[in-house]
């Protein structure tokens, strides 16, 4: 029988809920400073300061941010469908293979706006294949996600290094990475949109692919909650017994998910190459992939909260940068540590603060109402 | 000393704006069997949960052997000599019988000492009051009456002098439920005070000595069972006069829509749970299937709509055949015009997390009518549900909301308007009111009627021997996988239960 239970309203649950994590976790990231050494006020002035005071910091928030949005969308796609894909460090790496060939080939005689959509095309395409692979075994054989696109993450790093050092570097280079692009094969900045916030960017990449991420979260809004496929794809997520009562293919939409998921990974990759290096280096991902999880959990895999869930993480990477900067006490890997936290109480420990909420909200309807209604219809 | 087991005075207990418990007195009599009824939601579990120390009343008084107690976790309540047991089980089921008994009364970090004086206690209990069970098998082997066995055993072996019982009859068998009411007055016998909750009317009749009815938070009623009478009952649940007996016409059975000829099912450990069998179901006739839960007839549900492949055998649908030994696919069937209402409404008729729109079109997504290309048509599919949620009287009327909100009959109600309003030439039911309110009973029952005679044909699976009673035109009963016989539904109880236990030539056993 059930138990009857008080709703909380949405403000509460997609709001003050992830922002008193959030305060949690910032919290006890203090607390870590302070056994450094360093004063915590300091050290979030100086993160809030880095990542929002002037338009570099901005510029390089959002640099970072396009990344996790793309990630964090790849991961909620996947999320949707009942699937795990924490593939996407590797779809991201070799999609990189989709950017950086059309700029190589075409980059003397196409202009930037036509290299642009091909190389869209070209990282999800390969983003897609990557994830492919994963997506069929699960299908077809059953092999849990989790454990191939992880190993999947380790071929795509191997195959990376193989491609730049014996394939693409340039003869007579020592940095394993491609030739620079020309001009064409580089993405325009926008510190025409900074400065209408009047703002500089200064030497910061912040570049079109970020516009790219918020058309993607749109879209994979509209595919997810207005279309057939992700009407399919969620009751595939909810319950696998009621897509197979309903009809649609377990297997088709587990394959069709994951490339996806894969695709939207490898378009991370424009940001780095197209919009930063005008190259591809190694290990230009740069745990990406992975930040994507967290993304994906703290936006509750709605690209309304993936958005700025990529934000919040990219301001920690910029702001972070800047704190290690300015206190030599605390390494990047401190930076890392409060990441940690960040994911520990906005993710695992989403729901600790939730029974206490759920409780004062309970007793404050009640008070207001003045009068209850009756148990059951 | 008191003759009173158990009091509860003034009892309240509000889940925000819900008022679960208003204002409830309780009196129980020391060694009686005591039922409480009512409809889903009428705050039976949460009364009960109180009473084990799972929520804490708001306001009012539990009086225990006529000392007030004050039970504010389920350590406290089996202190107070109170045991429970729950709907669904708290066993591990891979542990022993053994180790599930001393599972949190172990005594000692060292196993051996407590052990052996369980095993001991185990012995003497199993001897007071017939309750056999091996104590060293695995629970998982033992069939569902053992394990509710275990439940009892391990709130004995705490020292209960008070059980209660969550609906402890839905998972058995009539002969098992049967067992478990003999064991229940056993225990009465030896002066234990015993709760039934249920919303079954019959069991309370059998089995208890007084009844409290419940229905919206509130008490309203409390009677000594020889004194009262299941339409009393019934009419205190709903608040109304209830139509107990379903009230039908003479069958018309027109041309055979549906026909199984010689099908085998296997389930995904490789075993036959289906086995060789054939049937038809015609135009405007019922066809009932009787069975102990397990013995084949989800198997055959599942592959005669589609959802498992057949090993063998054929399966028709007016006159064509259905892929059903390789790839059937459910919404190819469903645009030939059968309908499914799932056994497992939670799981597979419907998506708990989806609001009521997004699940009244649950397999009719591809339907051009709730789509623009390939995008859904959110104004079509609310506009839809709306109108469906009106004709089948969907409560609360609200398309937009969570389905899990919505209760047990009124979620049936919702798969139900999406697949009778199809108008299927075929229609397939599992367990139509499982966990289904006593008003909504009707009303489903009522509509299952009006299909059969605007022509359809339907096939039904029910655990609930009554329910296949009083709505099928057939009844076959179905046994280890084969069906073992056909009756005219008017036949015996008797002859029908032994029958369902796979005992051939019943009707000379039944005499």
């Amino acid at each position: 029988m059930s138990v009857p239970y008080a709703k909380l309203p949405a403000w509460v649950d997609y709001g003050l809920i992830p922002l008193i994590n959030l305060a949690v976790a910032f919290l006890v990231a203090g607390l870590v400073v302070l056994a450094v050494g360093e004063s915590p006020l300091r050290a979030a002035s100086l993160l809030i300061e880095g990542a929002f005071g002037y338009g570099e910091g901005i510029g390089f928030t959002l640099y970072y941010a396009t990344n996790f949005i793309f990630t964090g969308l790849a991961v909620a796609v996947a999320f949707h469908c009942g699937l795990f894909n924490i593939g996407g460090e590797g779809q991201a790496y070799v999609a990189g293979l989709g950017v950086a060939l059309p700029c190589l080939w075409f980059d003397a005689y196409l202009p930037w706006y036509v290299i642009f959509p091909i190389a869209i095309l070209g990282s999800a395409m390969v983003g897609a294949a990557w994830a492919l692979i994963p997506g069929w075994l699960q299908a077809r054989r059953g092999s849990h996600v989790v454990i191939t696109t992880i190993m999947f993450n380790f071929i795509a790093s191997s195959l990376m290094v193989y491609v730049l050092v014996d394939v693409l570097k340039p003869a007579g280079s020592m940095a394993p990475q491609t030739r620079t692009f020309a001009e064409n094969g580089q993405l325009p900045r926008l510190d025409w949109l900074m400065s209408w916030f009047g703002l500089d960017i200064g030497g910061a990449p912040f570049n079109l692919s970020f516009l790219l991420a918020l058309v993607a979260a749109f879209l994979v809004w509209v595919l997810i909650w207005r279309t057939k496929l992700g009407y399919e794809i969620r009751t595939m997520g909810f319950s696998p017994k009621a897509a197979r009562y309903a009809g649609v293919s377990e297997s088709r939409i587990i394959i069709i998910t994951m490339m996806l998921s894969g695709a939207l990974a490898g378009m991370m990759a424009l940001n780095p190459i197209m919009g930063d290096q005008h190259s591809m280096q190694l290990d230009f991902v740069g745990g990406a992939g992975f930040v994507g999880i967290a993304v994906a959990l703290m936006g509750r895999s709605h690209p309304v909260g993936i958005v700025p869930a990529g934000i919040l993480f990219g301001m920690l990477y910029q702001g972070g940068a800047e704190i290690s900067f300015e206190m030599p006490q605390i390494s990047r890997d401190m930076i890392t540590i409060i990441q940690g936290l960040v994911i520990l109480f906005a993710g695992a420990l989403e729901n600790m603060f939730r029974p206490a909420i759920t409780a004062f909200f309970a007793t404050m309807t009640t008070a207001r109402a003045g009068k209850t209604l009756p148990a059951g219809e | 000393m008191t003759d009173i087991a158990i009091e509860l005075r003034g009892i309240d207990k509000k889940f925000g704006l819900v008022h679960a418990n208003k204002d409830i007195d309780l009196r129980v009599r020391k060694g009686s069997i005591h039922g409480i009824i009512g409809e889903n939601g009428a705050g039976k579990s949460t009364l009960m949960s109180i009473l084990y120390g799972f929520y804490q009343a708001d306001d009012g008084e539990i009086f225990v052997d006529g000392r007030k107690a004050d039970i504010k976790d389920p350590n406290a309540a089996i202190a107070a000599g109170i045991g429970m047991v729950h709907q669904h089980f708290m066993l591990v089921e891979n542990f022993t019988v053994l180790e599930n008994v001393m599972l949190g009364a172990e005594d000692s970090q060292i196993l051996t000492s407590g052990i052996s004086r369980a095993r001991q206690e185990l012995k003497r209990l199993e001897h007071e009051y017939e309750l056999e069970v091996d104590p060293d098998a695995i629970i998982e082997e033992l069939p569902v009456g053992l394990q509710q066995r275990v439940e009892i055993l391990k709130a004995l072996y705490r020292g209960a002098e008070i059980l209660i019982l969550d609906e402890p009859t839905g998972v058995l068998t009539p002969a098992e439920a049967d067992h478990l009411f003999r064991i229940l007055k056993q225990l009465k016998d030896q002066g234990k005070t015993i709760l039934l909750i249920t919303h079954k009317l019959r069991e309370i009749m059998a089995i208890t000595d007084e009844v409290s009815v419940m229905r919206r938070g509130e008490m309203v009623a409390t009677r000594k069972t020889a004194e009262t009478s299941v339409e009393e009952l019934a009419e205190l649940m709903v608040g109304r006069r209830v139509l107990l007996h379903v009230e039908k016409g003479p069958a018309l059975p027109g041309e055979v829509l549906l026909s199984v000829e010689n099908l085998t099912v296997r389930d995904s450990r490789g075993c036959d749970m289906v086995k060789d069998v054939s049937f038809e179901v015609r135009a405007g006739e019922i066809v009932g299937i009787a069975g102990v839960a397990g013995n084949g007839q989800s198997e055959l549900l599942q592959a005669v709509s589609g959802i498992r492949r057949a090993v063998n055998g054929r399966v028709l649908l007016k006159g064509e055949p259905i892929h059903v030994t390789g790839k059937a696919d459910p919404s190819e069937l469903r645009h030939r015009g059968l309908a499914h209402v799932p056994e497992d409404r939670q799981h597979m008729g419907l998506v708990l997390s989806f609001d009521e729109s997004e699940n009244s079109i649950l397999g009719y997504h591809d339907d051009p009518r709730y789509l623009n290309g390939a995008f859904l048509d959110i104004d079509a599919i609310r506009a839809d549900a709306a109108e469906k949620i009106e004709k089948y009287d969907i409560r609360p009327p609200n398309p937009r909301l969570k389905t899990a909100n919505f209760s047990g009959g009124n979620q049936q109600k919702i798969v139900l308007a999406r697949e009778m309003e199809r108008d299927p030439q075929v229609l397939i039911i599992g367990q139509p009111t499982r966990g289904v309110d006593v008003g909504a009973i009707e009303f489903i029952h009522k509509r299952i009627i009006e299909m059969r005679d605007a022509g359809k044909a339907v096939l039904l699976v029910s655990v609930e021997l009554d329910e296949i009673r009083s709505l099928s035109d057939r009844v076959l009963v179905m046994f280890d996988g084969r069906i073992v016989g056909e009756r005219a539904p008017d036949t015996g109880e008797g002859e029908l239960g032994l029958l369902m236990a796979g005992v051939e030539n019943s009707r000379e056993a039944a005499e």
